[in-house]
């Protein structure tokens, strides 16, 4: 199978996993599309150190775009890429994102170390969710 | 140059091990939760990655990569990406809501029926 293929399978099924097995639904919410704005940026500007540099190279026959040239970066846009990268590893990342955070409140929401919840900042006052929450509700095991 | 990769991996561990102090993420000290969170994302992916590198869908450069590889052909620098890419991914994650206090899904605790 070709990357491009390959990245559309595992961005589709993590979105099940997400919706339908893990039950945690976090491409519904806005908590998790805020986080991956700002991940997708980062993954913007990392993944196009390791394109444009080339040192990670990509075969034309498995992507939209062409390979790496050897004799310097791929185009910056255009030709199948962004910022270097093959479009798919736009795809690639976003599952790779979605599943460890999938994991993440799936476990939460199974009772391991759901607490102490984030926050606040530390430029905000002592907040009134921190200290009950570390208190009381900190450990109810799944079955 | 031989660090090259691996550099990457170090920035993108300092760009968000800071949200841990100053957002008060407590990711870190949820180790263990962090600890098994990286541990799915690693079986997957490091699957994935040694199908796309016997199959040649992707390569590495000699000169940018420290040259340490695991079996499969695959850099270490390969295994590493998927264990700071889940960290970074959930501190992101924690950062967001440490601010906003958006529902992310596991405000309490589901009961085995409901979650199933």
């Amino acid at each position: 199978m070709t990357y491009t293929q390959l990245a559309v399978i595992g961005v589709v099924v993590v979105v099940l996993i997400d919706l339908f097995v893990a039950r945690t639904r976090l491409v519904t919410r806005r908590a998790f599309w805020v986080p991956y704005a700002i991940i997708v940026f980062f993954q913007l500007v990392t993944n196009g150190v390791l394109t444009g540099f080339a040192i990670v190279t990509y075969n034309g026959d498995v992507i939209i775009g062409e390979s790496t040239p050897v004799d310097g970066p791929p185009p910056f846009i255009g030709e199948g890429r962004l910022a270097f990268a093959p479009v798919e590893d736009l795809l690639f990342g976003f599952a790779l994102v979605l599943l460890s955070l999938v994991t993440w409140v799936w476990l939460g929401r199974r009772g391991i170390q759901r607490t102490p919840l984030a926050g606040p900042p530390i430029w905000r006052r002592d907040p009134e969710h921190a200290k009950p929450e570390t208190a009381s509700g900190s450990r109810v095991p799944g079955a | 140059m031989k660090l090259a990769y691996l550099g990457v991996l170090a920035f993108i561990l300092l760009a968000t091990g800071w949200l841990e102090i100053v957002l008060r993420t407590r990711v870190y000290r949820r180790w263990k939760r962090l600890l098994i969170t990286i541990a799915v994302p690693v079986v997957v992916f490091v699957i994935w990655d040694l199908y796309a590198i016997s199959a040649g869908h992707w390569g590495f450069d000699s000169d940018t990569t420290t040259g340490i590889v695991l079996p499969g052909n695959l850099p270490i620098e390969e295994l590493l990406f998927f264990i700071v890419i889940p960290i970074a991914s959930v501190l992101s994650l924690e950062a967001v809501r440490s601010v906003k206090s958006w529902p992310v899904g596991d405000e309490t605790t589901h009961a085995a029926g409901e979650s199933r």
